[in-house]
């Protein structure tokens, strides 16, 4: 089933059984989203209302101190619970996405043009990136502008509603943020305290999170429904609220203390418990075995770190790359 | 007459910032005189001090902060990182090992140059609104001409019209807001016809769908994509994708992304290109190096299914041996303090910003130069050693394009020679993957299932890694001291490709390259991002970074 809804027309419904897509799939598929943003079944209805609200909402999605993997991360999105769900659906269809510089048309001048048309108008935040601020910013700019003054416009202006960051460097200040931090890189919710953010961390996070989260937000400033649960360090709490380690489908082998000593061990063949190879997985909230990355139409993704045979370095944890490493090392 | 690239008689400044469609913050200044540029500055915006970061870490860790250079062309890094640390440790890794590196590395390509050439460089050429202007039946029919394995239908195409439409229509244009073939006055710089614009939209819709595919094949391998989590120092981890129904699961997917780049890619890139042919003379640089890749034998770069080399001053009967000594970074008109041309190895470097609008020095990227001059890298170097060393693959591969598109291989040297350069680049690695992945099969059948050679970290030790990514060549040098990272250093694609002037003044390739370019309308300057979309820049990585505090830099013997 290929959920195409939005337009910004009338008459989405009709139009989607028009493609082959029921009400009943359609609105099973909402079910799904309220569940997994642990809305329970009930706000079906109002995901379905806001997802083909005659206006599509508008997203803004900034770009700072970064690698561009959390975009990229969302190009690989299929599927949202054996539903598909491509990126083109969620960019032209659900969402109105008015700036985003990985994959937007327009360039130069008139890409600036199209984020201050844009920011006249309620708008979700996504940010992706650290935030430089050492030296008033000036080792990141944007058509001329330091990131943490872009920043500063779209997350303080009255039109946005909310602002998700996305990825640890975004969430955390991420990778530049590492010790000795030269930029003195931060995440969005250390720079704009009074801000209401929530983080999606990961490096990069698996899309499924993002779009779950995009959906969470957009019900919770359109009052419909409330803010998701968030952790302390804001994360949702239905993405976030496990250990990696308790989901590992390696874990049995843990409890009977059977592990790997070295990546060549006939134990590391037969697919043993990491944490003697320097794991993170136990100290990790993320949903990474469950989930698993790069899904494909049906089902979940095709493959994650541990069942690849490398130790999880706990990318989803503030400051993980100091905290976590060294990263083939047992925690201490 | 074919329709050609519009002129003007615009004088004046055209700034473009940021380019979107890359990764990392770029800005292009130009001065365009009589509507051609007369003076251009490619200019990398972000620092970010990844080289100071990994002081005194753990060099097995080295890969995962580097790959984090970027996200886009992921993995790269990592592979290079974790080459040389291979190599200062001087383990030799499993045979198995190099072909699973070589295939997540197959995968890659396909997958970068799939998604660079509709979506980060196809509304270049493409109007998307033009597309509605176009009549489905005779696009279902121009577009099933192109390849004998299309079975397009009329309606398939009138639906992709129905959704950009009820796009325009809704007056959210998203990610085609105030693009550059919008505007009251239609943008003349695009001339496709409409049912070539209406197919490509079709198929930028369907690409995307498929390097979903690309990247799932890549993380059975490695992982996960983007950033790949399977490689150590000594091999690889992943004895899961030895497994007979994972190697399955990995060629079906290939096999279909294999299918595509030659079913729709290459036919699609022939028929764009077969309409802009007057950008064959627009764009053009002078020297090409390449580092080659897919090696059989990592200690052997001769090994390398693309083999490394030198072009320069457009060459091709005298392609030159590779040598890292005649190799030079200058700073005089970067962000950092000094004007003296260095080897990388004996470089002094301290950062130090000036102000936007400096001509002087006006980069966070240095300016590498090879005996002097600045060299290209990326797919067009690759093809082109390729194709002066007589690799046959690459030399059929070449033949069949410059047949089709009716010109001779001076072509080559230039923006739609360079976007050639990529498809001809996918083409042959996609026509070698079920090769290495045939290897692999073999010798698991024989019972070979090593991935990993163990190996004692030194107290001491040097080593360098050497990788051709898509964008270009890298490389990675570590100094290793009490087990530690003493220096680290990333020589990466976009500071040889899109660097700015070194000393005596020669500007960087991209520069070059956009010397000359016409600019029809300067609010709309498409004719830029152009030539920079089809170096395929990615500036994050670009950018070189050394302590800010006391200039300290890596210190290397050349080996």
């Amino acid at each position: 089933m290929k959920i195409s809804v939005g337009h910004g027309l009338a008459d989405a419904e009709k139009r989607l059984e028009e493609s082959g897509v029921s009400r009943r799939d359609f609105m099973k598929f909402c079910g799904i989203i309220a569940a997994t943003m642990g809305m329970g079944p009930a706000y079906a209805t109002e995901v379905a209302a806001a997802l083909t609200a005659d206006n599509r909402p508008s997203v803004i999605w900034l770009h700072n101190a970064e690698c561009t993997g959390c975009s990229e991360s969302i190009l690989r999105m299929a599927s949202i619970d054996g539903k598909t769900a491509y990126i083109d659906t969620l960019i032209l269809d659900v969402i109105s996405l008015e700036y985003q510089e990985t994959i937007m048309a327009s360039a130069g001048e008139m890409a600036e043009k199209a984020l201050h048309d844009a920011m006249k108008k309620p708008y979700l935040l996504v940010v992706e990136g650290g935030i430089p601020m050492k030296d008033n910013g000036i080792y990141g700019k944007v058509g001329g502008v330091t990131m943490l003054e872009m920043v500063k416009k779209a997350i303080t202006n009255t039109n946005c509603l909310a602002t998700i960051a996305y990825g640890t460097c975004a969430t955390y200040g991420g990778v530049q943020a590492a010790k000795p931090n030269p930029t003195d890189a931060k995440g969005v919710k250390a720079v704009f305290p009074k801000s209401l953010v929530i983080n999606v961390p990961g490096c990069p996070p698996n899309p499924y999170n993002l779009v779950g989260t995009v959906v969470a937000a957009i019900m919770t400033v359109t009052k419909k429904a409330p803010l998701p649960k968030l952790d302390a360090d804001l994360r949702p709490i239905v993405f976030f609220g496990q250990t990696v380690h308790d989901q590992c489908e390696r874990q049995p082998f843990f409890e009977k203390e059977q592990f790997a000593m070295s990546f060549d061990s006939p134990e590391a063949k037969k697919g043993w418990c990491l944490y003697k190879l320097g794991c993170k997985g136990p100290s990790t909230y993320n949903n990474c075995p469950t989930k698993k990355f790069n899904p494909l139409d049906k089902g979940v993704g095709v493959n994650w770190p541990v069942q690849a045979g490398h130790p999880c370095i706990g990318c989803s944890e503030p400051n993980f790359w100091d905290k976590m490493s060294p990263f083939y090392e047992m925690e201490k | 007459m074919a329709p050609k690239t519009p002129q003007s008689n615009f004088s004046g400044p055209v700034i473009v910032d940021p380019v979107t469609r890359i990764e990392g913050h770029l800005r292009i200044d130009a001065t365009v005189e009589n509507g051609k540029i007369v003076d251009v500055r490619s200019s990398s915006q972000l620092f970010r001090g990844l080289e100071i970061i990994l002081k005194g870490r753990d060099p097995r860790d080295a890969q995962h902060f580097t790959q984090r250079a970027c996200g886009v062309c992921t993995y790269v890094h990592a592979l290079c990182s974790t080459r040389a640390v291979d190599n200062a440790v001087k383990v030799k890794i499993p045979k198995n090992a190099t072909i699973m590196r070589n295939l997540v590395m197959g995968s890659q390509y396909l997958h970068d140059h799939l998604v660079h050439f509709y979506h980060l460089h196809a509304l270049d050429w493409v109007n998307v609104a033009n597309a509605l202007q176009a009549d489905p039946a005779k696009t279902a029919a121009l577009s099933n001409s192109l390849s004998p394995n299309r079975k397009e239908t009329a309606d398939q195409f009138k639906a992709v019209q129905t959704k950009v439409k009820a796009l325009i229509d809704s007056g959210k244009l998203g990610i085609f807001t105030n693009a550059y073939f919008l505007g009251e006055k239609k943008n003349e710089a695009y001339y496709l016809p409409a049912e070539a614009d209406l197919m490509a939209v079709k198929h930028y819709l369907d690409a995307l769908h498929m390097q979903v595919k690309a990247a799932r094949a890549m993380a059975i391998f490695g992982a996960k994509n983007p950033h790949t989590q399977f490689t150590v120092v000594g091999g690889v981890t992943n004895y899961d994708a030895l497994k007979p129904d994972r190697i399955a699961e990995y060629k079906a997917l290939t096999d279909e992304v294999v299918a595509f780049i030659k079913d729709f890619y290459i036919p699609d890139l022939l028929a764009v290109a077969s309409f802009y042919k007057d950008w064959a003379g627009i764009g053009g640089t002078s020297n090409f190096i390449s580092f080659g890749e897919f090696p059989t034998d990592e200690y052997n770069h001769d090994s390398r299914f693309f083999a490394p080399g030198v072009i320069m001053k457009r060459d091709i009967a005298k392609p030159q041996a590779m040598d890292q000594k005649k190799i030079e970074e200058h700073v005089k008109h970067s962000w950092y303090v000094g004007d003296k041309a260095l080897h990388p190895y004996q470089g002094v470097t301290e950062p130090k910003y000036t102000k936007l609008e400096d001509k002087d020095r006006y980069s966070w990227m240095k300016a590498p130069r090879y005996n002097g001059e600045a060299c290209e890298t990326g797919p067009l170097a690759t093809v082109l050693v390729a194709f002066a060393k007589g690799h046959k693959p690459t030399v059929d591969a070449v033949k069949f394009v410059l047949d089709y598109l009716k010109v001779d291989a001076a072509a080559l040297f230039s923006t739609l020679g360079r976007t050639a350069a990529r498809g001809i680049e996918c083409l042959v690695i996609a026509g070698q993957m079920q090769t290495w992945l045939d290897a692999l099969v073999n010798n698991v059948k024989g019972g070979d299932t090593e991935l990993y050679t163990p190996w004692k970290m030194p107290d001491e030790a040097e080593g360098v890694g050497f990788v051709q990514a898509p964008r270009g060549a890298l490389s990675h040098w570590i100094k290793i001291k009490k087990g530690k990272i003493e220096n680290f250093q990333l020589v990466v694609p976009s500071t040889w490709s899109l660097g700015p002037r070194c000393a005596a003044g020669k500007l960087g390739p991209v520069e070059e390259a956009l010397m000359g370019t016409p600019i029809f309308d300067p609010k709309r300057p498409v004719e830029i991002l152009r030539t920079v979309h089809s170096f395929d820049p990615c500036i994050a990585c670009g950018v070189h970074v050394l302590d800010a505090k006391t200039g300290q830099t890596a210190s290397f013997k050349v080996l």
